[in-house]
């Protein structure tokens, strides 16, 4: 009983999540501006953590827990350079 | 499948609830983002995924790996403190890129209290603009 | 001993979670260790400036405030963000005169704000010290200018300054 609810609610979350970085994606294409995409991109990056973290309880692996915190800072990482640029025009002064 | 088997329904219920919960409110955050219609209202739409989509998914995972490890595990909250550190400071990054950028085009999108204003940051930036 | 040890928070907190992440063991505890306290320095090269806590008391009470306001403005927010379009909903620009001037309470007010749904932080202006904020619905504009003023000030002004 309980193996099925959580095979129902690990794939309902799996689903959600894949929607929700198509939506994200379908916003980084259309824009209309920079700083719109760098959020979506933003937003783009803990979806997919998200789905990283569903995905690791349902194969009860520690290794999707690893990639998601990577995936995590990585993000961060790149909004902030990507924040930067937006500011200023050029990464490095 | 077999660790999923081995969870006691009053556990599962919780996590079922928890992860589902958060996927949800993450995908609402996701729906705001195509259809609100100028950049400062979509700004807040991935908050929804940052606070309680991500903590949703978080504490799931938290009490499905407590119970099949046997052990108290804390590794998701690094993850769950890292991300509501860290994704605030980059919205509120893009956001003042953003109103940088609206100013030095003279957007329309900004009141006109805001449009002219120049703090000494802003007049800093403009300098190195030039 | 304070130059070895230059912020004995941070440094205890990256130990503590090197072992959270690897095991709970000896040769962790001195590998982390090791690791603290070079990060610590790095630390302290980047911002000699040391944060000070002063009344710890009130962080309990911080956390609790900061997640049951997260908790109530995540609903808010998704119902407007699902009748958007009928609601009439309109979002505002505000600006709010802030009292407190440590670096470190503004920072920890700017990411309780922006991780709060329905606010985001745009800019502080130090010469006029007030903060410009985008709020999701208007109509609360009264309820944010009430909650940061006479909740979240005197708790940070308590807490650091």
């Amino acid at each position: 009983m309980s193996a099925a609810i959580l095979t129902f609610a690990l794939g309902y979350a799996q689903l959600v999540l894949s929607l929700a970085a198509c939506v994200a994606g379908v916003r980084i294409l259309r824009g209309p501006r920079a700083q719109d995409r760098v959020l979506a991109l933003d937003a783009l990056y803990i979806i997919v953590m998200l789905v990283f973290l569903v995905t690791g309880m349902q194969l009860g692996t520690m290794f999707f827990f690893e990639a998601a915190m990577i995936v995590a800072t990585m993000g961060f990482v790149s909004s902030i350079a990507l924040a930067k640029f937006l500011f200023r025009g050029e990464v490095i002064e | 499948m077999t660790p999923l088997a081995a969870i006691p329904l009053w556990l599962a219920l919780p996590i079922a609830f928890l992860v589902m919960l958060g996927a949800t409110l993450t995908l609402i955050g996701a729906i705001g983002f195509l259809r609100l219609g100028n950049f400062y209202d979509r700004l807040h739409a991935p908050t929804l995924a940052t606070s309680w989509g991500m903590g949703g998914v978080v504490l799931g995972s938290l009490l499905l790996a407590t119970q099949v490890e046997g052990r108290v595990i804390l590794h998701e909250l690094v993850i769950a403190f890292a991300i509501l550190i860290t994704a605030p400071v980059t919205l509120m990054l893009l956001g003042r890129a953003a109103l940088h950028r609206d100013r030095s085009e003279g957007s329309t999108q900004l009141p006109d209290a805001l449009r002219h204003r120049r703090s000494s940051e802003t007049a800093e930036n403009s300098e190195s603009d030039e | 001993m304070s130059r070895i040890l230059v912020y004995p928070l941070f440094s205890f907190l990256l130990v503590l979670l090197w072992m959270m992440l690897t095991r709970f063991s000896l040769g962790h505890f001195i590998l982390g260790s090791a690791i603290a306290l070079l990060a610590g320095k790095a630390a302290h090269a980047l911002q000699p400036e040391t944060p000070q806590f002063r009344g710890w008391r009130v962080i309990p009470r911080l956390i609790a405030i900061f997640f049951v306001d997260i908790i109530r403005s995540n609903i808010a927010v998704t119902r407007q963000i699902l009748t958007e379009g009928w609601s009439g909903r309109k979002s505002k620009f505000i600006e709010v005169p802030l009292t407190i001037q440590s670096r470190t309470a503004l920072s920890t007010l700017a990411i309780i704000l922006t991780a709060t749904p329905g606010t985001a932080w745009l800019e502080y202006v130090r010469e006029t010290e007030t903060l410009t904020l985008h709020i999701f619905d208007a109509s609360e504009h009264e309820r944010y200018l009430d909650i940061i003023c006479n909740t979240y000030e005197p708790l940070l002004k308590e807490l650091f300054e």
